[in-house]
Parts: C-alpha cells; structure tokens; sequence
C-alpha cells in the first residue's frame, strides 16, 4: 500500500505569502485598465493546481523507484510536449507525428548519452528532472524550427522551384531554408549560453542554491545542465527540420502544400 | 536533335476540381509554340506538369516518345528548361547565379562559359560581378534565361517571362528568346498574358479555356479577324472568355 505524502502546511504559508505578487499585479492590470485580471487568475490557478498535482506524482513514482513507471511519466511529458509543439505547425501535414518523433527522438538520445556517460543515473529523482529539462526545451526548438521552416518553404516557394527547375534535388532546392530553420532555433540556447552568469544566474543553479547546495556544486550541475540543452537542441531541431521538410516535398522533388 | 513534345489528353485536378481536362497538342523540335488563354485556364499548370514540378498522369506527357514520368526528374528538369514569371534571384552575383546549376553537381562553371551565356541574353560581361538583387525586373528575368541556358536545354518553358516587365525589357526579352530559337533550334514553349505580344512573336498557337483546347494552329489564322475563332479573338480584346 502506497501512502501519499502530505503536502507541509509551513510550505502553503510561504505560498500564500508569496501570492501577495499576484495581488500586486492584478491592482496594477486593473489600474492600467490592462484587462489581464483574468489571464493572471486563470495562469495563477492553473499553476499551482498542476504542480501541486506533478509534486504528489513525482513524490508517488520516486517512492515506487520502478524504472517502467519513470519511462511512461518520461514518455506521458514527450506525447503532452509533441501535442504542444503541433499547434505550432498546423499547416504542416502530420505535424502531431514531426513533433513527438522530433521530441522523442532529441530528448531520448541526450537522455541515453548522459546516463551512458555516467553523467547522470536513470533512477527518478534524477531523470524526471532532468528529462523535464530536456523534454520542454526539445519542446521549443521543434515548435521554433516547425514554425519557421513552413513559413520560409511557403514564402520562398519562387525561389525553391526555380532551385528545382533548374536540376536541383529536393534536398539541395531547400537546404537555405533548412540552415536558416536550425539556426533560428539554435541561436537563442547559444546566446544564452554565452552570456550565462554574466546577465542571469540560470534556473537549475539558483534552484540548487536555493535547496542548499554549495555554489560551486550548483555549477557543476549547470554547466552539464546547459551543455545538455545545446545537445537536446541540436538532435531535436535536426529531426524536426528533416521530418518537416519531408512532408513538403514528393519523391519526384516537387514541393507541395496542403492547402 | 532536339527532341519532340506531346501531350496527350492530359487531366490534371486539384482539391478535386479539374484544372486541365484532356488537352491534347504536340510541338515539334525548334517550334515556337505560344500557349493564351484568360486566367485560370490552366497555361501555368500545364507547363508546371512538363517540367514536373506538377505530377502529371503517366503516358500522358511524352518526350520523344517517352513518358517523362519514367524519367529521372532532375535529368528531366535540365533538359526540359523553365522560366518562371518572377525572375528569384538566388543570393549572390549574377555570375554565382548563372553558375547555380552547376553548383548543384558540384562542378565549375568556367568564366569564359557564364560571358558567354550573359552575351546570348544580350548582358554585357560586367554583370558577371553584380549583386544579383541590384538588377533590373529585366534585367533579372535575362539573367533567368541565361541561368536556364545554362544546362543545356533542349526547350524552354516561358511561364510569362515578360508579364512583369515594361514594354523596353518585354521587347530586348522577345527579342532573345526569337534569336535563341533561330541560332540554336531552341524550343520554346511561351505562356504569353497578351496576344499582341502572340502576334509579335508568331510560331503556333494553342488557345486554353477552362482547362480544354479551344483552338490551335499558326498565330496567324488562330488570331485572324475575319476567322471562326471569336472567342479567341474576344480573348484579345481583353474579355474573359469565360463568361462567354
């Protein structure tokens, strides 16, 4: 028999406490006539309601510590995230398909190097996080990289034919759109990067921080954390740019569109 | 020898509305063949289809008595040139333009070759080093032709290659195009948007309306005043033949 743990009540206090930021910020919205009251009750809500709900599902599958119980939640985050990520390419055939594959396929090969790296072990209290990490950024490289590569294949359509008619394989007419798809979803984690630590302290350290841990611990973690993304990023947005190209273009490297 | 085109009741629908609806014509090596009709009467898709940037039916386009969807498409797209109503500029000079095809197979175009091609579209050599999205609509739609020449084409395919242009380029562009087609036996196959410019050019003719053949034969009888085509001829004075 599993027991639930109970959620401090000293921990609700301090939430509670904390949600006087969301009082200040609906007297500025209605001050301002901002008309964002809404927004901001239904955003505040939601959170807490949904991770309130993950808190006791982590807690219940860390005490189960079964290895296919952390697969299905890593799996549940993948199809909830490549739902996500489709609404970002709904002129794109199959998008629902690109988007979990794309996901799937970048979060599970960072995932795999890092635990056959001994980076990190698979037991849940490691890899849910940090799958979470991986999985929501994976999430925003295929929906940036979706998004970008149906807009460019629809706007340089004269320019892609022209490549085409001219002998062009389909691969060769769309590789400027394909570089310039990748590059838009790659530059924001490498700027990031870049300046990380200089602008901001990023979100896993100050977490670690926050939890106790020694600064220079909560570096270490960071660094992998960010050397992580770049290669989440990189899996995820090659797949996606190659599986989104594949659904504009024929064998017979003619390019087409649903509409 | 430069090779033969036939069409052959080709039918091409799209979101189950028909486009073509059983055309039917041939062009002979060397022909200048105009293609009119009023808008949406199906000029572009049939050239898209000979060029398969469209899938036709099989059997239905034949080159040389072979259907061209057993072809290799891209051998099919070299031979079979297209020339498109908006000259796109691939970033980069005219001379990187003109040598893109050959870019694609990873091979040289030489120097004296891109003059050359610029000389046969009446460019002077300087253009080589221009910035290709500094040119001219006229002059970008003759460093269009010249980067279709580039391959080596047996015909070309002209989707309103003047549309875009003032009468000064349209004429300096006819002009080139005529001339390839005496020189070098160059096929043409010309979507023309007016028929005084089918006039001007002359060869044959093949009147499009509401995806079927309405009419076909030399410009001449096709267009003539006092003949049996009023439709075509009602085409010419600017009505849309479809609300006839």
């Amino acid at each position: 028999m599993i027991t639930l743990p109970e959620f401090p009540l000293d921990g609700l206090g301090r939430i509670g406490a904390a949600a006087i930021l969301i009082l200040i910020s609906l007297i500025i919205s209605r001050w301002r006539e901002a008309d964002l009251e809404k927004d901001l009750l239904i955003a505040t809500l939601r959170s807490f309601v949904q991770l309130i709900a993950i808190g006791y599902a982590l807690e219940f599958i860390f005490n189960l510590d079964s290895p296919l119980w952390t697969l299905t939640l890593l799996v549940l985050m993948t199809t909830i995230a490549g739902r996500t990520a489709a609404q970002r390419g709904k002129n794109i055939p199959h998008a629902q398909w690109v988007a979990l594959v794309s996901i799937g396929l970048g979060s599970a090969l960072t995932l795999g190097i890092l635990v056959a790296v001994n980076v990190f072990t698979f037991d849940p209290q490691t890899i849910i996080p940090v799958g979470g990490m991986v999985i929501g950024n994976s999430m925003s490289v295929a929906a940036l990289v979706m998004k970008r590569l149906a807009s460019d294949f629809h706007d340089q359509r004269n320019l892609i034919e022209t490549s085409l008619a001219l002998g062009a394989t389909s691969q060769q007419a769309a590789r400027p759109q394909l570089r310039t798809s990748l590059q838009s979803a790659m530059i924001p984690i490498v700027d990031t990067t870049k300046t990380t630590g200089l602008i901001k302290l990023p979100g896993a350290m100050t977490g670690m921080i926050l939890a106790g841990a020694s600064p220079m611990e909560a570096v270490q973690i960071q660094i992998v954390v960010l050397y992580m993304i770049i290669g989440a990023s990189a899996f995820t947005g090659l797949t996606a740019s190659y599986l989104t190209y594949r659904q504009f273009f024929t064998p017979a490297h003619q390019l087409c569109f649903a509409d | 020898m430069h090779p033969k085109i036939e069409i052959r009741g080709l039918h091409i629908a799209r979101k189950k509305q028909s486009i073509l609806r059983g055309v039917s014509f041939a062009v002979q090596p060397g022909e200048v063949m105009m293609l009119i009709g009023p808008s949406g009467s199906g000029k572009s898709t049939l050239l898209r289809a000979i060029n398969r940037l469209l899938e036709p039916p099989p059997n239905s386009i034949l080159l040389d008595g072979e259907d061209i969807t057993g072809l290799p498409v891209t051998e099919l797209r070299c031979r079979v040139g297209m020339v498109f109503q908006q000259a796109s500029m691939f970033p980069g000079t005219v001379a990187e333009n003109i040598a893109h095809a050959a870019t694609l197979h990873k091979t040289i175009l030489p120097k004296e070759r891109i003059y050359e091609l610029l000389e046969a579209v009446s460019l002077s050599q300087e253009f080589a080093a221009t910035d290709a999205a500094q040119l001219s609509g006229g002059e970008a739609q003759r460093v269009a032709l010249a980067r279709t020449l580039a391959t080596s084409p047996d015909m070309l395919l002209l989707d309103e290659p003047t549309s875009a242009l003032d009468p000064h380029a349209t004429r300096q562009v006819e002009e080139t195009l005529l001339r390839l087609n005496r020189e070098r036996g160059l096929t043409l196959i010309w979507v023309s948007h007016t028929i005084e410019q089918t006039r001007r050019v002359g060869g044959n003719v093949v009147l499009l309306n509401q995806g079927q053949v309405q009419a076909s034969g030399r410009v001449a009888d096709v267009l003539d005043p006092n003949g049996s085509n009023q439709q075509a001829l009602d085409f010419a004075a600017g009505e849309d033949i479809r609300s006839k």
